[in-house]
This record gives structure tokens, C-alpha cells and sequence, in this order.
């Protein structure tokens, strides 16, 4: 049952060395402040689940936390490429890291398994990608009934998944609106859920029947962090902050650089100051 | 200049692959492609085109060109925003793609595209983003277009890595993998129309377009080019085709501040 409670928290409490932790948000909604909070509490060997690794696995991955990454892409949408996540693969700085890659549609694929229960995900993918030939996870099956040869991949199980989302209701039901991504799959595939939200409200009655929302019981804990998501947006609250996106590939290009910007922004910073960074993109 | 008017290589490119599509299209704009193309062509002569970007976001018409596939203007602007298993699932394996719209690091004749690294996969010289949604888009999308200005760099030999899947090795190789979509019919440059072969598949130059020789085209492939043999030359781009472009990317800039125009 959701609990409401402060990110410092609800991080400490649900996420631990070693966890499988997926972060989400497709473009839209991704939990940057939650993923600040983790980098300050400094956790380690965590193997980071996220299907476009965006800034904030650049960020983990920059710090040394992260032991393995699955992704699908690893870019800066509309940018250019990770420079953290690549110096990590192609240099092994701070530390060598693993690499499960998959196509958008295995990872869509492979949520929706987890949400399912099922063990794995079996789509029409893969034919004639070499993705196939490099992750040992990217199977093929005959289809009992057609012998079509189809795709299989592993589902995604994470040990805690954290998701940003517009808002909760004051019993703990959580609305997602806009480009809802994956956020609902890759909350019902975790063992634990976070979630943070731009703000309460007393309750959901007025909504349309067939938005969605995630109920109560399927999320531990819920943190009211405004803001949360910038340098992605909240759709409804503020915009995406494309300049923070091409101002981080000059960050992220000089590694004394990117720790010196870890250090005054991540580090010495709080959930608190999320609220001033999306300011100037609040939607009037 | 035909209409009279000055336009760079890579303006002739974008409206030169906006005039591929159709109303009647089903459009998916994967990641890298030039969603410049696809809108000029919804802001022209193809009002109606379904524009499907992989956040979900299925028709949608955006003022501005997105920075990111997720922009909150493609929401906006959709008839519908569905999540990204269902996009993948329903939209896209189900069939409902006409025109799968791709960009590519590594291009080599047979259509098949490179985006996820230069070198060895497991000791890459350089790392590059990835597949994303391309490599099943490749092979669901009932056919692929396929936009990128000319450079040895990028049009090459040997690709490093298959994100996705062309025509493989040229001719049927597409079916002897049961795969039963088109794949690439058309490849757009800033110096050329090309289109495969029918029976080898290989990329041929079908229009060069205006002023451009066949040696440009050569130099600036890195491999042996093959001509048609009536070669077309591509219509200049018309007023109001340069027009619609060059507004939307002022529109874009004065959005995006500083951002780089028409990626996705």
C-alpha cells in the first residue's frame, strides 16, 4: 500500500547495492530526482534497467554505480550521443561496465512480460539484426501452431523501479497522463515501486474512467517532489528543458567537467530544488 | 536554379523525401530520421498523412519540429497517445505501417543501416546510440525509406554492425529470412534519387538532382555507384515547398533556442 513519505526515504528503503533498478520515463516523465537521491546516497554494482538510458543513467553510470546497463537506446534524443555511458564502454571510466542491448520493441516486449507474470516476451523481432548475434538473451522460437519463427526475450523483473508521474490522489492512486511510455508496465513487473509525483490532490472522482492510473496498492511509496522529472517534463505542468539537454552534451564531454557539475547540482543539492529548475518551463 | 531560387543540397534532400509520402501514408518517424521530411510533406501535399513517432503518439502535427521523439508537442497534436508496448505491438508488428522513415550512421548498397557503433561491438571504437525502435520498424514497416546526406564515412562497403536489416546480402535474401515486407525502396541524398534494383536489390541512382554530376555522386559514396540508365534529374524545389521548410525551421529554432533541427 502506498505510503507517502520524503525521497530521502523512500530511496533508502527501496533501493540497495546489487538491486536490478529500473529508473523510466519515455522521454516524457523520467524520475530525475529520485535518481539524484540515489546518487547521493551512493549505491553500488546496480545493474540499470532503462529503455532510452537519457541523462540520468548517463549521470549513475558517470559516478561509477552502475555494474551492468540494458538499454535500448543509448543516446541524447535529439542531441547526440551518451558521453558518459560511452567512456564508460569504450574506456571502462570510472569502471568497465556490462551491456545487455535490445531493440525498443524486446524492451517493450519485455516489460509488458514482467507486468504479465510471464517469464518471457515472444514478439516478430529481431530478423536480420545483429543484436541478435551479440546478446546472448535475444532467442528465437517456433511458433507451436504457424512454426513462424519468432523472438524471445527474458521478461523484466526489477528488484525496485522508480517512476515521476503528475499525481496522487490522497488515498495514494497514481495518475500518469500524456506519453505514459512504460510507466505502467515497469511499475507491475517490479517487486517494489516509487513513485514521484508533482503534487496530491484530494481525489480522483472527476477523471475520465479510462486514464491511467495506477491504484494504490500496486506502489510502496509515493514522494511529492515538484519538479521531479526536469530536464524531461510533466505533461500538463512544465515543458522538456531542451537547452539543459544540449548544455549536458558540453558537461558530459570533459569528465573533470561532469564531476565538478555532479558535485554542485547532484551532491550538494536536494529534491527541494527541483521546484526552481522548471520555473521558467511551468506551462501558464 | 529551375524555380529561381537559391537552396542547399540538404534542402533539396528534405523536400526531395517530403514528396515520397502521401496522404494516404501511415508514416513511422524513427529515431535519427528527418521528421523535417515527413512534416513538410503533412504542411504540402499530404495534408492527411498519418505521422507515428515511437513515443506513441499516433497523428500527430507538430507546429515545430521535435527535439525528441517524446516532445510534449507530438501528445498534443495526436489524435491519440498510446503506450510504448502497444505502439510496438498493435501499431507497428500488427502491420498498420506503410512507411517506415530511417536515418543511418553506415548505409551500404543493399539498404542495410548501422547506428550502434564504429569498430567492434564488444571493443567499439566509438560508441553510437543504438537501434531504438529501427530494427524491427526495418522489418514490420510494409516498406522503408531511408534519408542521409552522401559522405564515404557513412555510405560504405561494409557496414560495422546490422541495426537493422535491408536487403542483407541483395535479392531474395529478405524472404529466405521469412521476412515478408519490402524492406528499403528508396533512398534519398542530398545529391540523389536512388531505388533498389529489382532483382539484386542494389541501390541505383534513378534523379540526380539539379546541378549535380554523376562524379559528385561517386565521390562522396564509398562504394562503386550504379546509374540508371535514363537518369532523371530531381525538380528544383518549388517556392512553396522552400517556403514551408525554412518556416518550420525558424519555428523550431525560436522553440528550441540552440537545438539541432529536424533530429528526432
Amino acid at each position: 500500500m502506498a505510503q507517502f513519505m520524503p525521497l530521502r526515504q523512500a530511496v533508502a528503503e527501496n533501493l540497495k547495492d546489487g538491486d536490478t533498478a529500473a529508473f523510466e520515463g519515455f522521454t516524457h516523465l523520467i524520475p530525475t530526482a529520485a535518481a539524484h537521491e540515489a546518487i547521493r546516497q551512493g549505491f553500488k554494482d546496480l545493474t540499470l534497467v532503462r529503455m532510452t538510458p537519457d541523462l540520468i543513467y548517463d549521470q549513475m553510470v558517470g559516478m561509477g554505480m552502475a555494474r551492468k546497463i540494458v538499454f535500448s537506446y543509448v543516446g541524447n534524443p535529439g542531441v547526440g550521443l551518451l558521453r558518459r555511458a560511452r567512456d564508460a564502454i569504450e574506456n571502462g571510466w570510472p569502471n568497465p561496465i556490462e551491456v545487455e542491448e535490445h531493440s525498443h520493441a524486446g524492451m517493450a516486449n519485455a516489460y509488458e512480460a514482467g507486468a504479465a507474470g510471464l517469464p518471457c516476451a515472444i514478439f516478430r523481432g529481431y530478423r536480420g539484426a545483429g543484436l541478435a548475434e551479440v546478446n546472448p538473451n535475444i532467442r528465437f522460437i517456433e511458433c507451436p501452431f504457424t512454426n513462424e519463427r519468432l523472438a524471445a526475450v527474458p521478461s523484466i523483473r526489477p528488484d525496485v523501479t522508480f517512476i515521476h508521474a503528475q499525481k496522487a490522489d490522497s488515498k495514494g492512486n497514481v495518475l500518469v497522463e500524456g506519453i505514459i511510455g512504460i510507466q505502467k508496465e515497469a511499475v507491475l513487473s517490479a517487486r517494489r515501486a516509487v513513485v514521484t509525483v508533482e503534487e496530491v490532490v484530494d481525489n480522483f472522482d472527476d477523471l475520465h474512467p479510462n486514464l491511467t492510473v495506477l491504484p494504490a496498492w500496486t506502489v510502496g511509496a509515493i514522494c511529492v517532489v515538484p519538479g521531479g522529472s526536469h530536464p524531461s517534463y510533466a505533461h500538463g505542468y512544465y515543458r522538456r528543458d531542451n537547452a539543459a539537454y544540449i548544455e549536458w552534451d558540453g558537461i558530459a564531454a570533459d569528465r573533470d567537467r561532469f564531476l565538478r557539475w555532479m558535485q554542485t547540482n547532484v551532491i550538494e543539492a536536494s529534491p527541494e530544488n527541483f521546484a526552481a529548475r522548471v520555473e521558467h518551463l511551468r506551462l501558464a | 536554379m529551375m524555380s529561381g531560387m537559391d537552396f542547399t543540397p540538404n534542402e533539396m534532400m528534405t523536400i526531395a523525401a517530403s514528396r515520397a509520402l502521401k496522404s494516404s501514408d501511415v508514416c513511422f518517424v524513427g529515431i535519427g530520421a528527418p521528421s523535417a521530411a515527413c512534416n513538410v510533406a503533412r504542411l504540402t501535399h499530404a495534408p492527411d498523412i498519418t505521422l507515428i513517432y515511437e513515443s506513441g503518439t499516433i497523428g500527430t502535427a507538430p507546429d515545430v519540429l521535435p527535439l525528441s521523439i517524446g516532445d510534449s508537442e507530438l501528445c498534443e497534436t495526436a489524435v491519440t497517445t498510446v503506450s510504448v508496448p502497444e505502439m510496438f505491438r498493435y501499431w507497428l508488428q500488427g502491420g498498420r505501417i506503410t512507411i517506415g522513415f530511417l536515418g543511418a550512421a553506415q548505409l551500404d548498397r543493399f539498404g542495410n543501416i548501422n547506428t550502434t557503433v564504429i569498430g567492434d561491438y564488444a571493443r567499439p571504437k566509438t560508441r553510437l546510440p543504438g537501434g531504438g525502435g529501427a530494427p524491427e520498424i526495418a522489418t514490420s514497416a510494409q516498406e522503408i525509406y531511408i534519408t542521409m546526406a552522401q559522405s564515404k564515412r557513412s555510405m560504405v562497403e561494409t557496414i560495422d554492425f546490422f541495426t537493422s536489416f535491408g536487403h542483407g546480402d541483395g535479392g531474395d535474401h529478405r524472404q529466405r529470412l521469412g521476412i515478408g515486407t519490402k524492406g528499403p525502396t528508396l533512398l534519398i541524398t542530398d545529391l540523389a534519387v536512388w531505388r533498389p534494383d529489382p532483382v539484386t536489390k542494389e541501390f541505383t541512382v534513378v534523379s540526380l538532382h539539379p546541378g549535380v554530376t554523376r562524379d559528385q555522386v561517386q565521390e562522396t559514396c564509398g562504394w562503386r555507384v550504379r546509374f540508371a540508365e535514363t537518369l532523371e534529374q530531381t525538380p528544383a524545389p518549388t517556392e512553396l515547398e522552400l517556403t514551408t521548410l525554412r518556416d518550420l525551421q525558424t519555428r523550431t529554432k525560436a522553440a528550441h533556442g540552440a537545438a539541432k533541427q529536424g533530429a528526432a
